[in-house]
């Protein structure tokens, strides 16, 4: 089978998947249509592994004029779409955004490309096939676990309209696009699954209809529509600086000699900075978790937000060395910085997730920014461990949340003792994003590393210091909060569905085990992908990575201790200070009262709190992003 | 001759052997220099010996088994940092292994659910993340002085590094009086009765595992000290008066203040990493990068 072939199929074959998920009419069909579709997505993104991952890069002429011709119609029926979803809500800023969009787009398609020829339309290469690989297993293990969830939910949510079909066709949808982002070469391809996305998130976020929800959709969609405008802002300098529309291709684009890429490479950070949530759009992330919990799975760690730091990463080499570039990656590193603050001061785990996601998005982009070719290479390996790390802790969650009845952090205190596999699962999907010798932070050492050789090295030093202790610290409490062991506890893990029970496991075992075989990822498709662009590449030192697979055995290894106890061992109460205690975990009060008591972590809120730390990384990343705007005004004037 | 793997295996296990011996003996010491600064005669200098050996005499009462799981992940993990910072390991990595090791700790501490052990643990966390910038600064000024992050080359270097790096030595004793558990950032549990909540993030552990706590404490002790060696490494001679000086203040400064609330701690451990380590760091990346690239 041809590559070329491969990578239409995965185009193609979620969107057929999403057809028949808006024809179902059985429960049972759906079921195994997901099933099925679910593995052949995996099987195919692996084949396209085996198939490609020594090839390098490959461009593929496919397509016509007319798939150009059937996009252009597709994006205007969905600007009327939302702009007459925009006037039945009132939505003011939505609308004028998607006018301009659209004039614009209308602009660019009539006014400028018509002598544009097709060029090679797709593309694979190293990082791509990493990108296929996490939307094609995740994404797809994520519609699974929903097939469960989504049953659940509309039991526990009698009041929202069941519209079951709607939503995983549009998951599916979202992952077909997310394909055709990773794998297109023309930009104005890009562009369109682009939107696709955006179009997506909105769907899924607003999907409860409640108003909560139709406002956190639609401020996602201003917000991800703001960026579009800047991307189609690309495009037309594109158009006017080659009109033979050659520098549409991104391969040509990315090697036509940097100076001329800087514009559209600013214009289009600036739309992954949108897409990516960093500050100040970091409020729609955190406002999209009004959706089912699936939903933010998939919005945090496969697509959407990877779609935003993907178009960076690939910008990297065109940013590295600018001060356009170091203004991108300042507004990643303060997000970084601030988001880890603000997790801190939360105890909705929901939001906690969030803000973590938002953290690392803003990792991802400091290293794009800064662009050297070992902080791309870090960059590449934090998408890989955090979507899978991300993908498990909201699963984690969202099972969590229909078995307690609640997402708050407080109410998770013996999660092990009600949910014990849950629990561990958990547990090991945070040690994934904080502790050694998991994937996270071979990241951040190996980000520190580059660091110091890259210029202005030193503030992201600091940033990653301070932010990373910030993130040791609410994730620790979170450990610590589940792992309490209180007495008397149901186990109420019964009611979990064995397909949510397979997902959760699968993902797992996945944080595990890329911890372990990510030195032959490294070897196999970053440092290639890298030594391409650049003409070198990075790699951690064998005799550290000989430790860290030395730690990490002897990390599953020691729970086994907890089989040679001794067996004398005096199971005794916790200590409860000189108050006299009734049973078990009370206090006497006076007058014969009794008081339960109750433990709380510290959230700190006087120094991390949201709103005050929210508002200082507006201000800033605005600031940082109007300069880069005013640097590339210069250019193009 | 330090690069070879025979060599670093060999440092690792006397590390291995002769750590607690020294970290209890240094313990000791501590206890008697300190009962002298306040006019008492003190325990012999081996009383951390036999406090331990009583320690695990004693049976071994737990809340819930789990504990006995975290407090040997503490005690193992604080054993694997130092002996990779013994045998000559990459700085960050001999942290972030610090760290894991101390998780586990607070960990433990969490299990329990009893109130003064849960007030510990938030505590033990607050101090790990009031330290933890600095001790990252410290290895990346160790790494821009001497351009390696392996503590090998960084000993073998013959740099007078505490002469680029006084900013971040002054640091690395704010770490090593909170590490130390010295007044006054002794938040999470103390050497002294007179300022303790109930022993606060060991309350819930005793006999066996209270002794391998205090263990994995000697092993800190040794390692702890053997970053201030790195300050001095170009003259051993020089180093282990430095450190035999740093530990003398610590106990000095134990002494002479009282407990800070977690609020200062965190304030002024950040303001100092912040503050004397960033502009150090500054400095030498000015001369390194601008001055003579």
């Amino acid at each position: 089978m041809q590559i070329s072939q491969l990578l239409i199929f995965l185009i193609l074959f979620p969107l057929l998947t999403a057809v028949f998920m808006l024809l179902v009419r059985r429960e049972a069909d759906r079921t195994w249509i997901v099933r099925i579709s679910a593995v052949v997505i995996c099987g195919v993104s692996l084949f396209l592994l085996f198939m490609a991952f020594d090839k390098g890069s490959l461009v593929y002429r496919f397509g016509s004029e007319r798939i150009g011709q059937l996009m252009f119609v597709i994006e205007m029926l969905l600007a009327v779409y939302i702009l007459y979803l925009g006037i039945k809500h009132r939505k003011t800023i939505t609308v004028a955004l998607i006018l301009v969009q659209a004039g614009m787009l209308v602009f660019f398609e009539t006014g400028l490309i018509s002598a544009i020829h097709p060029v090679s339309n797709l593309f694979i290469d190293q990082f791509s096939i990493i990108m296929a690989l996490i939307i094609g297993i995740i994404g797809t293990l994520i519609c699974v676990y929903s097939l469960g969830y989504m049953d659940t939910y509309h039991q526990l949510h009698a009041e929202i309209k069941d519209r079951r079909n709607m939503f995983f066709f549009v998951m599916f949808v979202f992952i077909a696009a997310m394909f055709g982002l990773v794998l297109s070469n023309n930009l104005i391809w890009v562009f369109f699954f682009w939107e696709i996305t955006t179009i997506c998130s909105f769907v899924l976020i607003g999907y409860s209809q409640t108003p909560e929800a139709t406002n956190n959709a639609f401020l996602a969609l201003s917000m991800n529509l703001l960026g579009g405008v800047a991307f189609v802002g690309a495009l037309i300098y594109l158009a006017v600086v080659d009109p033979t529309g050659k520098l549409f291709a991104l391969d040509t684009l990315l090697t036509s000699g940097y100076a001329l890429a800087l514009v559209p490479a600013v214009l289009i950070s600036f739309a992954g900075i949108t897409k990516a949530a960093l500050m100040p759009f970091s409020s729609w992330l955190v406002g999209a978790m009004v959706a089912p919990t699936p939903v933010s799975a998939l919005l945090h760690s496969s697509t959407m937000v990877k779609a935003g730091v993907y178009i960076i990463v690939r910008f990297a080499p065109v940013l590295s060395g600018t001060p356009e570039g170091l203004m991108i990656a300042l507004v990643g590193g303060i997000t970084f910085l601030l988001a880890s603050f603000i997790a801190i001061s939360q105890s909705n785990a929901k939001r906690v997730l969030a803000y973590s996601t938002i953290a690392n998005l803003g990792l991802i982009v400091a290293c794009a920014g800064v662009g050297t070719y070992n902080l791309m290479w870090v960059a590449i390996l934090l998408i890989i461990f955090h979507a899978i790390a991300k993908s498990l802790l909201f699963l984690c969650v969202g099972t969590v949340e229909h078995s307690i009845g609640s997402r708050d952090i407080e109410d998770m205190g013996g999660l092990i003792e009600r949910m014990p596999k849950v629990a561990l699962m958990m547990f090991i999907g945070m040690a994934g994003m904080f502790l050694a010798p998991f994937g996270m932070v071979i990241s951040k050492w190996a980000a520190i590393e580059a660091f110091t050789a890259a210029p202005f090295g030193l503030v992201f030093i600091t940033i990653l210091a301070f932010g990373g202790s910030a993130s040791l610290f609410f994730w620790s409490k979170w450990m610590g909060k589940i792992i309490s062991v209180m007495r008397n506890q149901e186990n109420v893990e019964g009611n979990i569905k064995t397909e949510m029970w397979t997902v959760l496991s699968i993902l797992t075992a996945l944080v595990v085990i890329v911890a372990l075989i990510f030195p032959l990822i490294s070897s196999m498709l970053i440092e290639p992908f890298v030594m391409n662009i650049y003409g070198e590449t990075t790699r951690l030192a064998q005799a550290n990575l000989t430790i860290m697979i030395l730690m990490l055995a002897l990390l599953m290894i020691m729970p086994f201790s907890m089989l040679f106890q001794r067996r004398d061992q005096v199971i005794t109460r916790p200590y409860m200070g000189g108050r006299p205690t009734v049973g078990e975990m009370k206090f006497a009060g006076s007058m014969g009262t009794t008081r339960d008591l109750v433990l709380s972590n510290y959230y700190m809120r006087n120094y991390f709190g949201e709103e005050k730390l929210f508002m200082i990384g507006v201000l800033l990343c605005w600031g940082l992003l109007l300069i880069a705007g005013v640097m590339i005004a210069g250019v193009v004037l | 001759m330090i690069d070879e793997p025979g060599y670093s295996v060999i440092s690792a296990v006397v590390y291995l052997l002769l750590a607690p011996v020294i970290g209890g003996l240094v313990a000791g010491i501590d206890r008697k220099v300190t009962a002298r600064m306040q006019g008492r005669v003190g325990p012999p200098v081996l009383q951390p010996f036999y406090d331990v050996g009583k320690l695990f005499e004693k049976e071994n009462p737990v809340v819930t088994t789990t504990q006995n799981f975290y407090v040997l992940s503490y005690l193992v993990f604080m054993v694997v940092a130092g002996a990779l910072f013994f045998s000559g390991g990459d700085m960050l990595l001999v942290i972030f292994a610090f760290t894991l090791s101390h998780i586990f700790l607070v960990l433990g501490a969490y299990s329990s659910y009893s109130p003064y052990s849960h007030i510990g643990a938030e505590r033990e966390l607050i101090q790990i993340i009031a330290y933890e910038p600095m001790i990252i600064f410290t290895a990346v000024g160790m790494y821009m002085v001497t351009k390696s992050f392996f503590v090998s080359n960084i000993v073998t270097s013959g740099l007078p590094v505490i002469l680029y790096l006084p900013g971040v030595f002054i640091g690395y004793l704010i770490v090593l009086t909170i590490k130390l558990r010295k007044s006054p950032f002794d938040l999470s549990t103390s050497h002294h009765a007179h300022q303790e909540i109930v022993k606060g993030v060991t309350t819930d552990f005793a006999g066996p595992n209270l002794g391998k706590i205090e263990i994995a404490h000697w092993y800190e002790y040794v390692f702890l000290l053997g970053v201030v060696y790195l300050f001095f490494g170009f003259n051993p001679l020089i180093a282990i008066a430095a450190i035999i000086v740093a530990y003398f203040l610590e106990i000095l400064i134990d002494n002479t203040t009282s407990r800070v609330k977690w609020q200062l701690t965190l304030r002024s451990a950040w303001l100092v990493a912040g503050t004397l380590g960033i502009v150090n760091l500054g400095v030498l990346y000015y001369l390194r990068m601008v001055v003579a690239p």
